[in-house]
């Protein structure tokens, strides 16, 4: 094995040192050369600017996987190997353990840059040679960046001795769930990600080229980060709801939340690019929540690494909080001053409330700005729940935190207006549309919003809110199917083609926009999901003598026994509970306390039933391990399992929007390249 | 594209701000209500002699409060599924009862959070017992099981 020489030889921690190095130079430069090229509008600085992000982009992907070798390979002369690193830990677990500890994640974060340097360099089109090497700047500005953390304050590959013989092995949190090996790589590729709208909106700032013609690329390269970052908050609620075993997915926690505010302002900016590249209209507003987003991203990187809130993830607080502060203050400080030195061109001769005076009622551009009005008192108000706890010990030295009921009563009404707004939005044309034919448009979707407030009902769902949500949700689901339905019918009509061939043509020519309405499906559904869940849960602590049987939601739940099982690297102490239900047998559910021996603390692992209709969820509280009795806490909740239903529609979303044009195109743009 | 946005003069134009500055009224008005959730969501982390300093008036105020399990105090009746304990800062002392099983790494002379109420009884009623336990890494003693490693947990200064 060529991976355990390396390790013998101890040469892969001052390998990757170089090659970290490497990327630190290979970005400065790079930087430099953009700066350059934008300030003397020379193409050759742009094109050593690109050249150097493509470098950078190799160096720093490469010292990943250097990182990766010496973890797969326990060569504990490398630091972060030594801190977290373990003989016995199994292989599926080594690799994902690059993002367990601080400086391991802050190696995987200037990875996760290098390949989103890579594609914007490689992308970026001839035809945006004014912002280009702005845009490169920025971007190379930011590797600089995280590249120097990983260099000085969080260098995973400092050289340790003498060599340990073994490691503490990864967090124990990280070896409990499969989950653990997808989630943080999916939060990665959505926040980095968010670099790359922002930097194009320094571009295109720096370079005064604001037409709506130039914002428009940004809106392609801030679906990708979003789709992550929705897939991963998605994951991260089922980690939550598999691991950590109190039966819920998502409990307004301060390192949930700083995930939730990018989203929140990038789901705000996809939706207004659409109006700014249609109308050419609120363009400042654009770039602001852009530019929030990336904000938000750091500023959430700073709450989740710079231990300031206690919560799962704090095991990788340290002192880099600071910086982080700084970092945050220098952007939103520069940006501000370009956004005002760009007024002028921003403004294109009308404020913006001529600007809204010129849009009409009913209209795509009204329910998007609606929406984004929406979204921006969501984010200010989930935003000032978070922080305020902080804000109160700083002031007063109070220590307090803010309780789940404020979130939850802020997100109901906005969620039930958003959803209503994602059935109005997609049924309105841009521009205008007269009264009556709008009145005819919604029938559709009223009648979806009955039947499933009716299909509610009989299932016995018949709280008033839960209603309300079942109604906006119905109509919403069946006014976005319509969207697919029409360019289907429209080529039915006209073209005279048949259902499968206009269908199968209809899907070719709107790919990309069909994979934005598959997003709106997925939200829907998993606001469904959302509403009955939380809506009717029944918790039950019991406390089971082996052979007892207790009685939850119709379930009939006996405690038959206590086993202990051996691995490796941890053991698990199960209590088994045989289930039924009128009669019927739904076999035995284990619920267990996973022990490492890194830490004190078990880590739980809840046993779920998972059905469409509803979830048992069975997490132990405390078993005596001679199986005299065990404590349990009980959960039966509906609709769970849709939550992670939507999943693979966001999938699949992010597949039909990612999915290469076909090759005609490219050379196109080929020819374009040499023209 | 700039010349298919002409500004035309109509109705629609003032009914869309007026609906503009309702939709801002009623984002405000959220936001108000929201702040005034803020405030009656706060939940105080207190010490025993805090929480009993305010004696009556915190009655039915939901906090945390954190502090030591006093020695000798805990008794969980495994029929009854109730849990009782004392919590104390080593000044004051206040009694605790939990319906439901205390959790695994729970025991005498740790420190806890109890998330409840002080109700009129004097007795702090959680459903909510956390234990704060000291996560740093200790080596396991030779021919130690993992699974009984947590039964020497550190205990915690309160």
């Amino acid at each position: 094995m060529i991976s355990t020489i390396f390790a013998d030889l101890h040469i892969l921690g001052p390998m990757g040192r170089g090659l970290v190095l490497l990327a630190l130079l290979f970005s400065s430069v790079g930087f430099g050369a953009g700066l350059a090229g934008g300030f003397l509008k020379s193409a050759e600085a742009t094109r050593i600017a690109r050249w150097c992000a493509l470098a950078f982009a190799a160096t720093a992907i490469w010292a990943n996987f250097v990182m990766i070798g010496a973890l797969v390979s326990d060569d504990f002369s490398v630091g972060y190997v030594a801190e977290v690193g373990s003989i016995a830990t199994p292989l599926y677990f080594k690799i994902p353990s690059l993002w367990a500890s601080l400086s391991g994640s802050i190696l995987f974060w200037a990875g996760v840059l290098g390949v989103y340097v890579a594609l914007y360099a490689r992308k970026a089109r001839p035809k945006h040679a004014e912002t280009q090497p702005w845009t490169l700047a920025a971007l190379l500005a930011t590797s600089v960046f995280f590249t120097a953390l990983v260099a000085s304050v969080a260098d995973p590959f400092h050289a340790v001795f003498p060599v340990p013989l073994d490691g503490p092995g990864p967090n124990p949190l990280l070896q409990n769930h499969w989950l653990m090996a997808i989630h943080p790589p999916m939060l990665y590729l959505g926040y980095v990600g968010m670099s790359v709208p922002f930097s194009m909106a320094i571009g295109s700032l720096c370079a005064g080229r604001l037409e709506a013609g130039w914002l428009a690329p940004l809106r392609r390269w801030l679906i990708v980060p979003w789709l992550f970052l929705t897939i991963g908050i998605m994951l991260g609620g089922w980690w939550s709801y598999g691991v950590l075993g109190w039966g819920g997915y998502w409990a307004w926690d301060p390192v949930e939340n700083a995930s939730f505010h990018p989203w929140l302002t990038a789901t705000a900016a996809l939706h207004s690019a659409m109006v700014t590249e249609r109308k050419g209209l609120l363009k400042t507003w654009t770039l602001v929540l852009i530019i929030t987003s990336f904000l938000l991203t750091l500023f959430g990187t700073f709450l989740t690494r710079s231990g300031v809130f206690n919560s799962v993830h704090s095991f990788t607080q340290s002192d880099i909080g600071p910086v982080f502060l700084l970092a945050i203050a220098v952007i939103f400080v520069g940006t501000v001053v370009l956004l005002a030195l760009r007024d002028h061109k921003l403004k294109t001769g009308r404020g913006f409330a001529k600007q809204v005076g010129g849009m009409k009622l009913l209209s795509r551009e009204t329910s998007i700005l609606a929406q984004n009005l929406l979204f921006t008192v969501f984010t200010a108000t989930v935003l000032l729940g978070t922080v305020f706890p902080l804000l109160a010990e700083a002031v007063n030295g109070d220590k307090l935190s803010v309780g789940a009921p404020y979130f939850d009563r802020i997100a109901l009404p906005i969620g039930v207006m958003l959803v209503a707004l994602m059935g109005v939005g997609p049924a309105l044309p841009w521009g205008e549309m007269n009264p009556q034919r709008a009145l005819r448009r919604f029938v559709g979707p009223v009648v979806g919003g009955a039947v499933l407030t009716l299909a509610a009902a009989i299932g016995g769902f018949t709280g008033p809110v839960s209603l309300l949500a079942m109604f906006v949700c119905g109509f919403a689901l069946v006014s976005n199917l319509g969207e697919y339905a029409t360019p289907v019918m429209a080529r039915m009509r006209v073209k005279k083609e048949r259902l499968d061939v206009a269908a199968r043509r209809a899907f070719i020519r709107g790919r990309r926009r069909y994979g934005g309405h598959i997003a709106h499906l997925g939200i829907v559904i998993a606001v469904m999901a959302i509403a009955l869940s939380k809506g009717y849960r029944t918790t039950a602590d019991l406390t089971l003598r082996e052979g007892q049987t207790a009685q939850v939601e119709g379930y009939d739940i006996t405690f038959t026994g206590a086993d202990l099982i051996e691995l490796e690297y941890m053991e698990s102490l199960t209590a088994n509970f045989a289930v039924t239900r009128n009669g019927q047998d739904y076999g035995t559910y284990s619920p267990a306390m996973n022990f490492y021996p890194r830490q004190r603390e078990p880590i739980g692992s809840p046993a779920v039933r998972s059905t469409p209709a509803e979830d048992l969820y069975l997490s132990l509280v405390q078993v005596q391990p001679d199986g005299e009795w065990a404590a349990v806490r009980v959960l039966v909740m509906p609709a769970v399992w849709w939550l992670w239903a939507t999943l693979p529609i966001f999938a699949l979303s992010a597949l039909l929007i990612l999915w290469p044009a076909k090759k005609r195109k490219t050379a196109a743009e080929l020819m374009a390249e040499a023209a | 594209m700039s010349d298919s946005n002409k500004v035309r003069v109509g109705l629609a134009g003032p009914i869309i701000l007026v609906v503009c500055i309702a939709l801002v009224g009623g984002a405000l008005y959220f936001l108000q209500s929201g702040m005034g959730g803020l405030s009656e969501n706060l939940v105080y982390y207190m010490s025993p002699s805090q929480l009993m300093e305010l004696g009556d008036e915190s009655d039915d105020a939901t906090v945390r409060l954190g502090g030591q399990v006093e020695v000798g105090t805990v008794d969980f009746d495994v029929d009854a599924n109730l849990l009782t304990f004392v919590v104390t800062d080593g000044i004051a002392e206040v009694t605790v009862t939990c319906a439901g099983a205390p959790p695994q790494m729970f025991r005498e002379g740790i420190g806890v959070v109890v998330e409840g109420q002080l109700q009129e009884d004097g007795v702090f009623h959680t459903d909510r017992v956390i234990v704060k336990h000291s996560n740093e890494y200790e080596a396991p003693v030779e021919g130690e099981r993992a699974s009984d490693v947590y039964q020497t947990l550190v205990m915690e200064e309160s």
